[in-house]
């Protein structure tokens, strides 16, 4: 790969570009180096930034100077990934689209020019790459929404949307994991938290990893709710290759 | 027992070096903002090197001690005063059940520290007790301090042996400009050479916009290569983004964990302490080094810390200056 640059961010960070396009082969190459990071530890690096299309390395210089740590990543980065063999890791997320959970999906719907039973089908019938995390805890940049349901944001954003809010904003889609203020339109809501400080592991999914939406009713959304709020619910994980 | 806030002051948050290790998952580092006061202040008091401070901004807090215990108080100079007496600052001082300690507003600098002998009782979140304010997380209760509140201490701890050497030379932030040396990159290829060269040779004010996640600055303008955007990537502390309108913005403690906006430059680590001690109208200018020589820096500072901890264990300094003795042993008797 001589297209990776490994850039200068001060002296405790390093960046590891792997190209200046957004695309699937690029970010699986990327949560793969990361992994492969956490398996080696190298000594002194303290956290990793994913990103689409590069890779922020913060590290101590107390513990590894700078042409030590560039070297290292240099022949990390060089190490030939089978990218593609790696088994895709889906998160089912369950949605209740519409009504007064989705408040906009009848806005959606018009703009596409299709039934609200339509955009449910099409935003549901596809899993997404997380390419990265950010703007918020656990907010996940989702790739690949269907065309047909691209949609703008509104041109006046609501001051708070309710954590759990699934929406459009242009051509992304994704989930608030809290209460924040926001512009996209919401089409539905998810049971789950996809962000809870006080659970073991706060956040369920990482850069690389898929979510599928899963279209469930009224009844099935209390269910799980109350599962959720005695801890009990297990998020359903499928791996495929 | 422990501090009771009776005011608040503007901005006062329990910091410690941050929460590293979730910035992957979007969460900010938050943490200190001046990290050499910080960790001058858990020195004085023999803290492990990470242990949680109040943190407050251009108007100090005025805290009231329901038992007693030792302290310590780095940064700017917000005029500290102990029941209506001066307090000392980079010093080990003995407080009282009933001591009420007041701060004004920042004579210098513009961030102040506080350390507790007796370690502030707030919970550890994901591996820090630093307040991360956007996610509402860690501190006292996610958020900064108001009128009222109460931290219990998690121990007793009140003796320190060679308590009278416990003072160090104060830090002064009450400079005319400051000079930032940063390290180029990661994007200083999105910038025309003149914008580079704008950027390191002209004088930048501090503007209001300024809090605990960035700075902004106005100067002259900034030129790029292209105007395109870039794709978010990762962001450092001290990262200097310039956006479209050419003006920079150093981003700070409580920094979004990705960014759009090509990165002109990082402020050496050295140096974040100089700028977050900048409050408005005041003057920066930006020097280049290179990456070994802020690393060299930043080394030389970590010898500098074990220099003051050597420093202050030694018994004796005082006999030779009487008037400090006298001074400090009356405050032990007041």
């Amino acid at each position: 790969m001589q297209n990776i640059r490994i850039l200068t961010a001060g002296d405790s960070s390093l960046l590891i570009e792997f190209g200046n396009e957004i695309s699937p082969e690029i970010n699986r190459r990327i949560a793969a180096v990361v992994e492969l990071m956490r398996e080696q530890h190298i000594e002194g690096v303290v956290d990793v930034i994913p990103a689409f299309c590069s890779l922020l390395v913060n590290y101590d210089p107390r513990v590894a100077g700078y042409e030590k740590m560039k070297k290292r990543l240099e022949s990390l980065v060089r190490v030939d990934i089978k990218v593609g063999q790696t088994k895709r890791k889906i998160f089912e997320i369950p949605v209740l689209y519409g009504g007064e959970y989705g408040p906009d999906l009848a806005s959606i719907a018009d703009h596409a020019g299709i039934s609200e039973d339509e955009v449910v089908l099409i935003h549901s019938s596809k899993d997404y790459l997380i390419y990265m995390l950010g703007f918020l805890p656990g907010f996940c940049y989702l790739g690949g929404l269907d065309e047909r349901i691209h949609t703008p944001r509104l041109s006046n954003p609501r001051l708070r949307i309710r954590a759990g809010s699934v929406g459009i904003g242009g051509s992304q889609t994704g989930i608030y994991p809290l209460d924040s203020p926001g512009g996209w339109q919401l089409m539905g809501m998810t049971p789950i938290k996809t962000y809870d400080p006080e659970r073991e592991i706060p956040i369920l999914v990482e850069a690389g990893n898929y979510i599928r939406f899963v279209p469930i009713d009224e009844e099935q959304y209390k269910r799980i709710q109350a599962q959720v709020a005695e801890g009990s619910y297990q998020c359903v994980i499928h791996e495929e290759v | 027992m422990g501090i009771r806030i009776i005011k608040a002051g503007m901005m006062t948050t329990v910091q410690d070096l941050g929460r590293t290790g979730y910035q992957s998952q979007g969460f900010s580092v938050a943490g200190v903002m001046d990290a050499r006061s910080f960790k001058i202040a858990n020195l004085l008091l023999d803290n492990p090197e990470n242990e949680a401070v109040l943190e407050f901004s251009l108007i100090g807090p005025t805290l009231e001690f329901t038992d007693g215990t030792l302290i310590a108080i780095t940064g700017g100079d917000f005029q500290p005063v102990i029941n209506g007496e001066p307090a000392p600052m980079y010093t080990a001082i003995d407080v009282h059940k009933g001591d009420v300690l007041k701060f004004g507003s920042a004579r210098t600098g513009s961030r102040g520290y506080i350390a507790f002998s007796s370690y502030l009782k707030i919970p550890v979140v994901m591996g820090s007790r630093c307040t991360n304010m956007k996610s509402s997380i860690g501190g006292f209760k996610g958020r900064k301090l108001q009128d009222g509140d109460y931290i219990g201490f998690r121990i007793k701890r009140r003796y320190l042996p060679f308590f009278l050497s416990r003072t160090l030379d104060l830090d002064e932030f009450n400079q005319e400009d400051v000079t930032l040396r940063v390290v180029l990159g990661p994007q200083e290829d999105r910038f025309s050479r003149q914008g580079i060269e704008t950027f390191l040779n002209s004088e930048y004010t501090v503007t209001s916009d300024f809090d605990r996640m960035g700075c902004r600055l106005e100067g002259p303008y900034i030129a790029r290569k292209e105007t395109s955007d870039m794709i978010s990537d990762g962001i450092a502390f001290g990262s200097v983004q310039v956006p479209s309108h050419g003006k920079p913005i150093i981003l700070l403690a409580d920094r979004q964990t990705t960014g759009g906006y090509p990165k002109i430059a990082t402020v050496a680590s050295v140096d974040i302490p100089w700028l977050v001690q900048r409050k408005t109208d005041h003057k920066v200018r930006f020097k280049a080094v290179s990456v070994e020589e802020a690393q060299r820096l930043y080394l030389e500072e970590s010898k500098e810390l074990s220099r003051m901890r050597k420093e202050i264990h030694q018994p004796c300094k005082e006999v030779l200056e009487c008037r400090q003795v006298s001074r400090r042993i009356r405050s032990l008797f007041s």
